[in-house]
């Protein structure tokens, strides 16, 4: 927790117009009603800087992060599969037909302004069901499989995506962040819409730590201790993709956070899910904001879409998860 | 205690079960016997409730298993299921905790400390050095040590086991059922094991429970119970019974064709 403060000072300091740190904090402390104009000696394009460009790119990449995070340890533990995350299960590119159909198609505003999110999460949730049939064989999911048909789901969404993409105007701006996921040009309204669906997942899949701990020692064992598993499977399925779908609604896809996050978090604590969970969306902050800051600076003024930067750390860790795991395997064997 | 009442069960179409029913007395061991594929895990998937019947009734107490809630199932009713505890990452001692899930509320307390509990589960069953190693560090025996240490804490009346023996050496099969028998014994529990060897089933049990074609071939005490004709009959294999020289149970040896 502390360490996400100190990050999201740090972050909000770094960018590409240089405003020094102690400027940062004196434009938002000036922002904060009870204080007097006294000391304001900003210029409007400072201040504007600060509390319209940065300070809400900070607060969403912390947000999404917190989502994506979420999702992944959520996926993880009902799975019982340690290479799922929104990514490689596809949820994310799901998400992203519907929310770039409304989009580019303009029909963002049918619903309110929750259109996005709600489609979103329902081609999401589909998504996630037709990669469940694909990889059922006799009722069983084997961990590869799973993955196999996320990716398989994944890129046929994908060029979807960039054929809906191609019909309309400003076609490589738009397919990058739709495919490698961006946080440039946002603003508070994002945070609007992922803040409260972050809100409801955050204590849903708290209350089920416990649940999914049990779910480690095998569905069975979880069902002769009490839990009513499909129902449990349900609501963390359910709120792990309104997790993915939300954050996919204001950032586009943005792959592996769920995957590293939970995995690195397993490595400090252990695999107890009553932890594993509020830290995952710490973590999950705290990496989206690093990566993003690495995105925005690296070659700054031009940026670096997002996905980019976490499929430069994540896929590497990715294999070297696939790695231990076969190792894992012939060691049994 | 538990009654099973007209059990019918169709397994992917095929009937397993056919109108089964039996009384399971109070504070007795109780051996499943039958051969391969006879429904044997299944009707202890029906006595635990996580399957329902496809017709026909499971009662514990006079109350229809599907009327339980989920926990207080689990805080009358536990399993040892085949094949143990996969190698997670958790520690002996989480695991052993986990056995108290059935009696905590949404945030995971319980009202009273539970700590002296799983410490004398984790003591009976051999298991306090181990119990900060990762169950990915045990034997296949130890894990089985635990998920029976899990099932003490959750402090059931009915126990049932399914092939508790399986993968065990002799030296461990007489230790666990050992354990089971002495602490059944201690608070009076209802124990169902569904067991392959017919030996351990005749040393350990007061009722045998033959499965064979869908129905019981027969109940009772293992002398009354088990016999050549018998055992020909459902396994269609000659033995020899002959009478245990220390405890006086029967045992059984095989017989090889000629």
């Amino acid at each position: 927790m502390l360490l996400l403060a100190v990050s999201i000072a740090l972050s909000l300091s770094i960018g590409s117009s240089t405003i020094s740190f102690a400027d940062v904090w004196g434009i938002l402390w000036h922002q904060l009603p009870w204080t007097d104009d006294a000391g304001n000696r900003w210029g409007a394009g400072e201040i504007a800087i600060v509390t319209q460009v940065r300070l809400s790119r900070v607060l969403l990449g912390v947000l999404v992060g917190a989502c994506l995070g979420l999702a992944g340890a959520g996926f993880q533990g009902v799975l019982r599969n340690p290479l799922a995350d929104p990514y490689t299960l596809g949820v994310s590119s799901g998400s992203s037909v519907g929310a770039a159909f409304l989009i580019l198609f303009g029909y963002q505003t049918l619903l309110g302004e929750w259109t996005i999110p709600i489609i979103a999460f329902a081609t999401g949730m589909a998504t996630l069901l037709g990669v469940f049939f694909l990889a059922r064989s006799r009722g069983v999911m084997q961990i590869e499989t799973l993955v196999l048909a996320g990716v398989i789901i994944q890129s046929f969404l994908g060029a979807f995506v960039s054929f809906m993409v191609s019909l309309s105007d400003d076609v490589i701006n738009q397919i990058l962040f739709w495919l490698m996921g961006s946080l440039a040009m946002k603003s508070w309204a994002d945070v609007y819409i992922v803040l409260p669906c972050l809100i409801i997942g955050l204590p849903l899949l708290i209350a089920y730590g416990q649940a999914l701990n049990l779910f480690v020692l095998g569905e069975r064992h979880a069902a002769h201790l009490g839990i009513r598993v499909e129902r449990t499977k349900l609501i963390v399925l359910i709120g792990s993709t309104l997790l993915t779908a939300a954050a996919v609604s204001v950032s586009g896809v943005i792959g592996f956070v769920g995957l590293v996050v939970p995995h690195l978090i397993r490595l400090m604590v252990g695999p107890d899910y009553r932890l594993l969970i509020p830290l995952s969306a710490i973590g999950g902050g705290m990496f989206m904001l690093w990566s993003d800051t690495i995105a925005r600076i690296a070659l700054a003024p031009k940026e670096i879409p997002l996905g980019v930067v976490t499929a430069l750390i994540g896929a590497p860790f990715f294999a070297y998860l696939l790695y231990r795991r076969k190792k894992g395997q012939e060691g049994l064997g | 205690m538990i009654n099973v009442r007209q059990v019918n069960m169709l397994v992917g179409g095929r009937p397993v079960l056919n109108n089964v029913s039996f009384d399971l007395e109070p504070c007795r061991i109780h051996g499943i016997i039958g051969p391969n594929g006879v429904g044997k895990s299944t009707l202890l998937q029906l006595l635990s409730g996580v399957r329902k019947p496809s017709s026909g009734e499971v009662s514990l107490d006079g109350v229809r298993l599907s009327s339980y809630s989920r926990k207080a199932l689990a805080r009358k009713l536990a399993v040892l299921q085949q094949g143990g505890l996969p190698p997670a990452g958790f520690t002996v001692r989480q695991v052993v905790e986990m056995g108290r899930f059935p009696y905590q509320n949404w945030f995971g307390d319980e009202r009273e400390d539970h700590s002296m509990l799983i410490d004398h589960a984790l003591q009976s069953m051999g298991l306090a050095e181990l119990s900060n190693r990762t169950l990915d560090q045990l034997s296949g025996g130890e894990r089985q040590r635990v998920a029976l240490a899990k099932v003490m804490v959750q402090e059931p009346e009915v126990i049932l086991l399914d092939e508790p023996t399986t993968y065990l050496d002799i030296g461990y099969q007489v230790q666990l059922l050992d354990t089971v028998r002495q602490w059944q014994r201690q608070r009076g529990l209802t124990v169902v094991a569904v067991l392959h060897d017919l030996n351990l089933a005749a040393l350990y049990c007061d009722r045998i429970l033959v499965l064979h074609k869908g129905g019981i071939a027969a109940m009772g005490a293992p002398l009354d119970v088990l016999s050549e004709a018998l055992i020909r009959d459902v396994y269609l294999t000659d033995v020899s019974i002959v009478k245990h020289p220390v405890t006086g149970t029967p045992q059984i040896l095989l017989q090889p064709s000629p």
